[in-house]
């Protein structure tokens, strides 16, 4: 399928052959393509690694910044032009890791953006390392007894901190991940789409297989808009449900819906000027 | 008799409400046609501890602290050693016995019990204290009777009618209280005065801010750096500007990144162990060419270091930091007028070369009120300097200036792509190494079409002994030169400490004797003029203590440095 997002010279990606990526390059650019959005006005904010590289192989405009803070530059770039679509993406090293604290400080904030997390449990980019959502017992060149810490939980962090939006899904089931992603851009506020994404290099544990294996559908008897029940079925592990574990039935307002420049005038920031007049009664006593 | 000149020290503990006093009798004074400086130092603390405020009046412009006290106004007994070394027998202190030591007489000190404690009850409090004190140095420095009132009036009103007879109940009590006193002061008004504004720094970075244009700050509270974020957010509705306190300074300087990138016009404030965790943001600007404002509190370190008090260390810090190369700016206002053009001038650089612009300022210039000049802003419109895009728009584009063309998102059919990889002129991560010298090249490129502020120098053009100085110390280094009223000596202020403007060689290479001033423990500056410029320095007055220099510590320490 050609897409408005087809970005022609990108064909050579820095992915490895076979790499969960490759997949998810092809269901993002349908879900944008389907969601019949301009490339001119779509941005994504990506951090570093493997998957924060997504941006360079599609036509839309992008700020590839720092390892960790693709969400503080998304939160930003939704503050100043509310009529973007932004979307925050990355792995889960850079987003649940580095990124740790903006994650939660997002979620509180709750912007009107789609952060995209591509999990695949370990550190592709710097060859194989331990991530904040890798397995108990998991053997790496660091973790050389294995991992001891807990993995982190992304989904039901989220709920509890008061995320509106959050699912998962697997690159294996491309039509639900395609789904995922534009009920996560359609959503009016801070959305997670958490999906596992196999590293074919690094991790050979938890593999395409093993996600096939250890994942399933959730049923449409499920209730996303019930918190308590999300919570559970967030925490839900081997198998990992797939789908939207959490939809708020109710409108919470967003970050960019309570700043007070907007409140009269909707324009985007940079159409504004400073007003003189105003400026020279700053240099008038205050008394 | 006071006629040239005078200097009252207010001396509390920490939630006494000095600073009621203090921003009451600083617009009495202006309102008066007086001219006058007040500079604050604290603990850090919430409550307690000893904090003072030096109010000094001049018949002349005034813009530095000294440590000569003419009146003493002691509110608590705390903090009384340290004041002790500032005492002279010509020394007149104003307090209730129980705040006042009993040597302070013995020292020849005329002392001046002032009990109010029966005035207080009958008012309803302690509360009133503060406004006593204000009636009585009101009186003192003659101030205008009827302003006072109306002064009380307006900053009482939302509390009520009773509060409002009561606080002029308290003005008159202190006023009363200070005829009695017979000390006396006729400090010449300026004409020029009245029509000045009183502002403190803080105020005056931000107002600068708000002149270039800012409508973005996300910041993480660090004193001293906090003021400014706060009066950019009670500025924030009238003026159009998102305030957002961020969960780290880290997340701060991104979302400055972030908003310039979609179209604001942004800045961080800060001190410099946040600016420490902006580094890489730092670094960042750098490679995606982005505008960047970064005001930089400096206190003392290392790490946290004297929370409240001032220092001039940081210059190193922002003038390193953030890894491999790339272009800057610095910035080191030491007039209130200079931190509000520069501040504006800051955004506008930073929005012309598309780097990282740095204002670095101190705890004792940002706290600090002064007179200022007013300024006609409709003069100087902001301009932003970004393109409506096409569709073959390439956001590094190579041009001869090394500026590419900024595009903002949404803003035209083109697509802006920013990587913090190496990149083609698309914006795509590249590796090709002709392409990454060639961006290296285009990025360092950027700084030759800068124009720079040149030095400013104070002083006989035939001089032989130069002294230099940057930022907050400009006021007390030209108050030191006038007392000393040699022709030998000049005094170079650096308001552009980084690049090291081009006409600084020649200024220096005059002198036989040049002497640096700086407010920290190594010379930071004076080692960048040397590096700079290979011209050697040959001495320096440092203070690290973690307060301002004094006018007299300076003169001192300037005549001991030309006898060596």
């Amino acid at each position: 399928m050609t897409t408005r997002f087809d970005f022609v010279e990108g064909k050579n990606t820095a992915w490895c052959p076979g790499c969960g990526n490759m997949m998810l390059l092809a269901i993002l650019k349908g879900a944008l393509e389907e969601l019949n959005l301009d490339p001119t006005r779509v941005v994504i904010s990506s951090g570093i690694g493997q998957a924060a590289k997504m941006p360079q192989y599609l036509k839309l405009n992008y700020f590839n910044g720092l390892h960790g803070r693709a969400l503080p530059v998304a939160t930003a770039i939704k503050a100043v032009n509310p009529e973007l679509t932004v979307i925050a993406e990355g792995g889960d090293g850079d987003m649940y890791g580095e990124g740790g604290n903006h994650f939660l400080h997002t979620i509180r904030r709750n912007p009107d953006i789609a952060h995209i997390v591509h999990n695949n449990m370990v550190y592709g980019l710097t060859k194989g390392q331990a991530s904040p959502t890798s397995q108990r017992g998991f053997i790496t060149p660091v973790q050389v007894y294995g991992v001891a810490s807990e993995p982190f939980n992304p989904l039901t962090t989220a709920i509890s901190i008061g995320a509106t939006f959050v699912a998962r899904a697997f690159v294996g089931n491309q039509e639900q991940t395609r789904e995922l992603i534009k009920a996560a851009i359609c959503h009016k506020g801070y959305a997670l789409v958490d999906i596992f994404d196999p590293c074919v290099s690094f991790n050979k544990i938890n593999t395409f297989k093993w996600y096939k294996e250890n994942t399933y559908v959730i049923d449409t008897s499920y209730d996303p808009s019930d918190k308590a029940a999300a919570l559970k079925k967030g925490a839900e592990e081997v198998p990992y449900p797939l789908g939207i574990i959490y939809r708020q039935a109710e409108h919470k307002p967003t970050f960019e819906e309570q700043l007070a420049v907007y409140e009269k005038n909707p324009s985007p920031l940079y159409w504004r000027q400073r007003s003189s007049e105003l400026l020279n009664k700053l240099m008038l006593p205050s008394d | 008799m006071f006629n040239e000149q005078i200097s009252i020290v207010l001396s509390g503990e920490a939630g006494q409400g000095l600073d009621t006093i203090e921003s009451l009798i600083i617009i009495l004074l202006k309102k008066s046609g007086f001219n006058a400086f007040l500079s604050r130092e604290f603990m850090s603390r919430i409550r307690g501890g000893n904090n003072t405020s030096e109010i000094r009046v001049s018949s002349a412009e005034v813009h530095a602290f000294v440590d000569k006290i003419d009146i003493l106004i002691m509110l608590s007994p705390q903090g009384a050693d340290r004041l002790e070394k500032r005492l002279t027998p010509a020394t007149i202190i104003i307090g209730a016995n129980v705040s006042v030591p009993a040597k302070y007489a013995e020292m020849g000190c005329r002392v001046i019990p002032l009990d109010l404690e029966e005035k207080l009850t009958v008012l309803g409090g302690s509360i009133y204290a503060n406004i006593i004190v204000t009636g009585i140095l009101a009186s003192l420095l003659a101030c205008d009777n009827a302003s006072a009132q109306e002064l009380i009036r307006s900053r009482f009103k939302a509390k009520g009618e009773e509060l409002v007879n009561k606080n002029l109940v308290a003005l008159q009590q202190g006023v009363d209280i200070s005829r009695e006193l017979a000390i006396p002061i006729s400090i010449q008004r300026d004409a020029k005065a009245a029509a000045k504004t009183a502002l403190s720094g803080t105020e005056a970075i931000g107002i600068g801010a708000i002149a270039g244009g800012c409508n973005f700050i996300a910041s993480y509270p660090m004193s001293p750096g906090t003021g400014v974020l706060a009066y950019l957010a009670k500025q924030s509705r009238e003026h159009g500007i998102i305030v957002e306190q961020a969960e780290d300074e880290i997340a701060a300087i991104n979302m400055m990144l972030g908003a310039w990138y979609a179209g604001a016009r942004a800045m961080v404030t800060t001190s410099g162990g946040g600016f420490a965790l902006m580094t890489e943001g730092m670094s960042l600007a750098g490679c995606v060419e982005s505008p960047a404002v970064i005001h930089l509190a400096q206190r003392p370190g290392p790490a946290t270091g004297l929370p409240t008090r001032t220092e001039q260390g940081d210059l190193n810090l922002v003038l390193y930091a953030g890894q491999g190369d790339f272009p800057r700016v610095i910035y080191a206002p030491g007039k209130f007028n200079d931190a509000i053009t520069l501040t504006q001038k800051a955004f506008d650089v930073a929005d012309q070369l598309q780097i990282p612009v740095i204002i670095l300022t101190d705890q004792y210039f940002l706290d600090s009120i002064g007179m200022t000049d007013q300024i006609d802003f409709s003069k100087a419109a902001t301009v932003n300097n970004f393109i409506e895009t096409s569709t073959d728009y390439q956001r590094y584009a190579m041009t001869s200036s090394g500026v590419s063309p900024r595009g903002i998102p949404g803003y035209g059919k083109g697509l802006v792509c920013a990587d913090s990889d190496e990149h083609s002129e698309n914006g795509r991560i590249t590796e090709d190494f002709a392409m990454r010298v060639a961006m290296v090249d285009k990025r360092m490129r950027k700084l030759d079409g800068y124009k720079d502020i040149e030095p400013e120098l104070i002083g006989n053009k035939d001089y032989s002994t130069l002294i230099i100085g940057w930022g907050s110390t400009y006021g007390a280094i030209c108050e030191a030169l006038k007392l000393l009223n040699r022709d030998d000596i000049a005094f170079a202020f650096f308001q552009q400490v980084y690049p090291i403007p081009s006409s600084a060689v020649k200024m220096l290479e005059q002198a036989q004797k040049r002497i640096v001033i700086e407010n920290n423990a190594t010379g930071q500056f004076g080692k960048l003029l040397e590096m700079e410029t290979l011209v050697k320095v040959h001495q320096k007055i440092l203070k690290y203590n973690g307060m301002p220099f004094s006018v007299e510590e300076l003169v001192e320490r300037i005549l001991g440095g030309l006898s060596s």
